[in-house]
């Protein structure tokens, strides 16, 4: 294993969650190290430096939430979060305190390593280079530079809020961004509860963007939580 | 073997034969007698004749002695009067502090019983045993209190003077003129287990009186110098002994029967009191109270209701009410008799229960009355045939008693007027047809007269009416007619006659009358008892069983009635009541005591007399069920025994229905134990099922993959897609499991938001994308986004339920459509499939719990649709499932669009 491979700290008690994370995770070339209480996982993350957090909601000691914004008192590393369905609520609490993304189990090993890239990249971008002016995901490309939309090679007038809500899902390209986030970005904070805006907004752009808007491809809806944009 | 009868002391051996003529009952009555007492505090009562002959200080002496032995002794309550030697034998023993009860202004003290209970001593010494509580208290008497005190194990000695003993109590009056008022029942004395009797001769007595060492209140001082005097005193003395030797010998007669020493035994005798409102009733109890105690044997009184019965006025049926309780309180067993004669059926009632003496009251009415209507004694004695009659004498001053006379009722003067007017019709009448008729027929028409008066208007009038009628028949009839002279000594013998029917006739009617009368109340009482019987028969409900027992007790007795039941937590609380019964604190402690104790208490009983309201505990072979308060709307009445027994009737009948109500309650209770037992056993049974269907392909595979490292890769990629899918199929069964139980636990809490439907279907769609790779999906959306008020989870899990479900029930490559449509304020969302549909008569059932239609290729709960419907009802809305025109099914669901949908800001422009 590569010495440069990026460190991954997975706090999480249950045994066999973190067997199948370490096969999945030294499978992929990540470094890993283990922790097994929220306790230790803060110790953890303060001596060893990991380049990502994966961090277990349920755990026994304390409160991941807790974990969360312990850690952010000092770090900016990306933590993303396991937890149940039917949490919808402890999910966007986790993530409106500073965790970047999100898990529900039972999840596959690709979701998995789909979400650590994204997580790594975003880590990355922000603290060395400026985000590309170019955004391309399958047919659909945004010309920030430019201000210009297009899919495939039709060009998509969108109006400025459509416009603004397409750049921030874009500038956090692949990773769940919560209700509460967007509208805040796009509308102010003043409209942070006014999610039906988001909502009726988020149906033109996919009318627009999307092929079938029942079966999006681009903007997908994390039920109870916010929007992706995949990637 | 006669070495063998040398070993036994003579006594003994004396009586050795006898020893196998042990009688069990007796054995088995002493046995539970005894055992009784192990549990009861023994009294041991100090009796003297007088005040002064030392009770006290015999008492307290005898305190000394146990206290030496060690035994735990307390003062409850000892009156010294200042008297020097008694006051320093009180030293040395502890003394409990008396309760200071206010009364009028003045402060009375009293025995604290509480503290005494509390304190539990082994012994406790209590004085003045007859002493009237001051009013308020808890028990009138001081001997209830004693009573208490035993029942809770404790022992007492106690001082008691021969006249204030119940049966004595008119002898006492007798011999010495003076009244004690406060008495106590006999039985209290029969149930000491020891009796000392405290014994000064008369002589230094009076010494000690006049040297001042006998304690006399200066109030009562003239009464008590009457009291003491010498023939008094060795009056009292004789009693006194008379009742120790009594005493001594009833436990003599015991010990003899425990150990089976045959003895003299008197023939088993049974006495009957003959009661009726006359005050010699209050002496005849009495006396055949001290009868029966002299002759051991056990006693009746009885009261025959005759038709003269009716037309007693209502304080002379209070007083034949006190004497039987009177009877009752001196350890009689009584009944109310009806019958006619009061000889015939008290003769009756003695042969049917055995009895060998009757005690009768000598008539107090004259001599004539006797000779014209037979006295009851003379009837008893010619009638009693092996039946002892006594007869008790009257003290003369029964002057008050006969006031009204049972045997004339008064009739309104109005009637003697129309008996007046009858004659003078009767009269003109025979005028009339004086000149074709004989004087003997005439007669008749007077005949008549005199029946119809007898028949209709009462006996008075009739006497009136033959009178008349036999002066105006004599006058204008016969010769010499005009004047009263009879000129044939024959008609002396009509007049008679005419007299006699008129007087039968009379007394013939009156006592149909009255005895219809009698029996008329008697069939009313059964009715009532039918009635409320029948009532609560068809009363169900605990609650209605109450309204009809309180309804019925105010309407027959006129009281207001309350149903108090114990609560949950054993706290007796009022169930039902009548208006204007309240209970405050006080009322509700009596009624508590009633309850704990499995007593009357209140109004008109032993305990606490002083409320309101009497309270009753409703007994039922299995305990008591809860407590009936009686309180009389009209203040004052005393119900009269037959009244009390029919109460105590309807306390029973009450606490039948009361503690069937309750079965029913454990019985509905069980029944309901018993349905949700097998839901659960029937859910667990599917449940285990299809968990461990999928679990068992799991753990085949992975032990497969385990145990063959050489498998070929097809294999092995076959055994973990095996895997893979039972763990996905077990996750989507343990999420609609939980889903359900948050369901019925209430726990899913409808979050409704303004939502566009295409995005809900959308997730729906993105969730369940891998299952329907296989099958095109159609939807047909309105085309403008709708906002429609929902819970997006919860109608995304409906949406993934009915497309999982289209996916499992239809062929690989057919297509599920979506569609929705507006209606009004609804909106309606369809999903069809072109399966096989749904078997005819499955459309309902299909949304019960744990119900699987057709069978599917893959299985399930049977969940699914259960929660969908539990979803679609949390939103107000209806799911119903159809067969599809041209094959396939269809379930729609329907959800209200209530209030307006938010408005957006228009944005103008584009970039």
């Amino acid at each position: 294993m590569p010495e440069n491979a990026p460190l991954i700290l997975v706090i999480e008690d249950e045994i066999q969650i973190r067997r199948f994370l370490r096969v999945a995770l030294t499978g992929s070339n990540y470094r890993l190290i283990e922790a097994v209480t929220g306790q230790d996982g803060l110790v953890q993350a303060a001596t060893r430096q990991p380049d990502l957090v994966i961090l277990d909601l349920g755990l026994p000691d304390r409160d991941g939430l807790q974990v969360i914004e312990d850690l952010r008192t000092w770090t900016a590393v990306p933590i993303i979060i396991l937890s149940a369905r039917q949490q919808e609520n402890d999910k966007v609490l986790a993530l409106d305190a500073g965790a970047d993304d999100y898990l529900t189990k039972p999840f596959g090993v690709s979701e998995l390593l789909a979400r650590i890239r994204v997580a790594l990249r975003h880590a990355t971008r922000t603290t060395q280079t400026a985000e590309p002016a170019l955004f391309t995901v399958g047919d659909l490309r945004v010309d920030l530079a430019q201000r210009q939309v297009f899919v495939g090679e039709q060009e998509i007038h969108l109006t400025p809020i459509e416009y603004k809500l397409l750049v921030t899902l874009v500038q956090y390209a692949g990773k769940v961004v919560t209700q509460r986030q967007l509208l805040k970005e796009v509308w102010g904070p003043a409209y942070t509860t006014e999610t039906h805006y988001l909502r009726v907004y988020m149906g033109q752009l996919r009318h627009k963007l999307e092929t079938d808007p029942t079966r999006p491809h681009y903007l997908l809806t994390e039920p109870g939580v916010g929007y992706r944009l995949k990637v | 073997m006669p070495f063998q009868l040398l070993n036994y002391p003579a006594t003994q051996l004396l009586f050795m034969p006898e020893l196998t003529r042990l009688d069990p009952d007796e054995l088995l009555v002493h046995a539970q007698a005894e055992e009784a007492q192990q549990y009861r505090g023994k009294l041991k009562i100090f009796l003297g004749y007088a005040a002064g002959v030392g009770k006290t200080y015999a008492m307290l002496e005898a305190a000394h002695q146990r206290t030496q032995q060690g035994v735990d002794v307390v003062v409850g309550y000892v009156e010294t009067h200042k008297r020097a030697e008694t006051e320093a034998l009180l030293a040395g023993l502890e003394v409990m502090p008396r309760l200071q009860v206010e009364y009028r202004g003045i402060t009375l003290p009293e025995m604290d019983v509480d503290a005494i209970l509390a304190r539990r001593p082994k012994l406790a010494l209590v004085d003045e045993f007859a002493h009237t509580n001051a009013p308020g208290s808890r028990h009138p008497k001081r001997y209830l209190d004693v009573e208490d005190l035993l029942v809770a194990g404790i022992d007492v000695y106690t001082t008691l003077n021969i006249q204030h003993l119940e049966s004595l109590n008119d002898v006492v009056a007798q011999i010495t003129g003076v009244v004690v008022r406060e008495t106590i029942p006999d039985r209290v004395i029969d149930e000491a287990s020891e009796l000392q009797f405290v014994d000064l001769p008369p002589d230094e007595l009076l010494q000690r009186l006049q040297e001042g060492k006998v304690y006399i209140p200066e109030q009562a001082a003239r009464a008590i110098q009457k009291f003491f005097r010498k023939g008094n005193l060795t009056a009292l003395r004789e009693m006194a002994l008379r009742r120790a030797a009594e005493q001594v010998d009833d436990q003599m007669r015991a010990y003899m029967q425990t150990r089976a020493i045959p003895g003299p035994w008197p023939a088993s005798e049974r006495l009957l009191a003959c009661v009726g409102p006359s005050p010699l009733s209050e002496r005849l109890v009495r006396a055949t109270r001290r009868l029966a105690d002299e002759l051991n044997a056990e006693w009746f009184a009885v009261y025959v209701e005759t038709i003269a019965h009716t037309q007693l006025s209502q304080p002379e049926r209070d007083k034949v009410a006190r004497h039987l309780l009177l009877a009752e309180e001196l350890g009689a067993k009584t009944a109310v008799l009806p019958g006619q004669s009061i000889a015939e059926t008290a003769l009756n009632y003695a042969r049917t229960h055995n009895i060998t003496k009757i005690v009768a009251g000598k008539p107090l009415h004259s001599r004539w009355r006797d000779l014209l209507f037979g006295s009851i004694v003379d009837q008893l004695i010619h009638q009693s045939g092996a039946i002892d009659v006594y007869v008790i004498s009257g003290q003369g001053e029964q002057v008050k008693t006969a006031e009204i006379s049972p045997w004339l009722p008064h009739p309104p003067w109005g009637r003697y007027l129309r008996s007046i007017i009858l004659v003078g019709l009767a009269t003109m009448l025979a005028e009339l047809v004086h000149p074709t008729l004989s004087v003997t027929n005439i007669l008749v028409i007077y005949l008549f007269t005199v029946i119809w008066a007898a028949v209709s208007l009462g006996r008075g009038p009739a006497i009136l009416t033959s009178f008349l009628g036999v002066l105006a028949f004599d006058f204008l009839f016969v010769p010499p007619r005009g004047t009263f002279a009879v000129s044939d000594t024959e008609y002396i013998l009509t007049f008679l006659g005419l007299f006699a029917v008129g007087m039968t006739i009379s007394y013939l009617t009156d006592r149909f009358q009255q005895q219809a009368e009698a029996s008329q109340r008697r069939a009313t009482e059964t009715a009532i008892l039918y009635e409320l019987g029948r009532d609560l028969a068809v009363a169900a409900e605990l609650e209605t069983i109450l309204e009809v027992v309180v309804r019925n007790i105010g309407r027959t007795f006129g009281r207001d009635t309350a149903v108090l039941l114990p609560d949950e937590g054993g706290q007796l609380t009022v169930s039902a009541h009548s208006e204007g019964f309240e209970l405050d604190e006080n009322e509700t402690a009596v009624a508590a005591w009633a309850f704990e104790h499995n007593q009357p208490a209140g109004r008109g009983t032993d305990t606490l007399p002083a409320t309101h309201s009497r309270y009753i505990p409703l007994k039922t072979a299995h305990g008591v069920v809860g407590v009936l308060g009686v309180r009389p709307s009209n203040m004052g009445a005393i119900l009269s025994p037959e009244q009390r027994r029919l109460l105590d009737a309807f306390a029973s009948l009450a606490a039948l229905a009361v503690e069937r109500a309750y079965l029913a309650q454990e019985a509905q209770k069980a029944h309901l134990q018993v349905e949700t037992e097998r839901m659960r056993s029937s859910l667990l049974s599917s449940v285990s099922h299809d968990l461990r269907t999928p679990l068992a392909g799991m753990m085949g595979a992975a032990s497969i993959l385990l145990e063959n490292e050489t498998l070929p890769p097809h294999t092995r990629r076959e055994m973990t897609q095996t895997i893979y899918e039972e763990a996905y199929r077990l996750n989507s069964l343990v999420g609609n499991l939980l889903n359900m139980t948050r369901l019925e636990a209430g726990a899913i809490e409808v979050k409704k938001a303004w939502q566009p439907l295409e995005e809900v279907i959308g997730t729906a769609l993105s969730r369940m994308e891998a299952s329907l790779r296989e099958h095109p999906v159609i939807t047909q959306l309105p085309p403008d986004l709708l906002l429609v008020p929902l819970d997006e989870l919860l109608i995304e899990q409906v949406l993934v339920n009915l497309l999982e479900n289209a996916v499992k029930y239809t062929p690989v490559g057919s297509p599920i459509e979506i569609s929705a449509w507006m209606e009004e304020m609804f909106i309606t969302v369809q999903v069809a499939d072109r399966g096989p549909g749904f078997l005819p008569g499955d459309e309902e059932r299909l949304f019960e719990k744990f119900y699987r239609g057709r069978q599917p290729t893959g299985s399930g709960v049977g969940l699914g649709l259960a929660i969908c419907r539990g979803i679609v009802a949390a939103h107000n809305g209806r799911i119903h499932a159809q067969n599809r025109p041209g094959g396939g099914a269809i379930i729609q669901f329907t959800l209200p669009i209530e209030g307006t949908p938010p408005q957006l800001k228009v944005e103008e422009g584009e970039l």
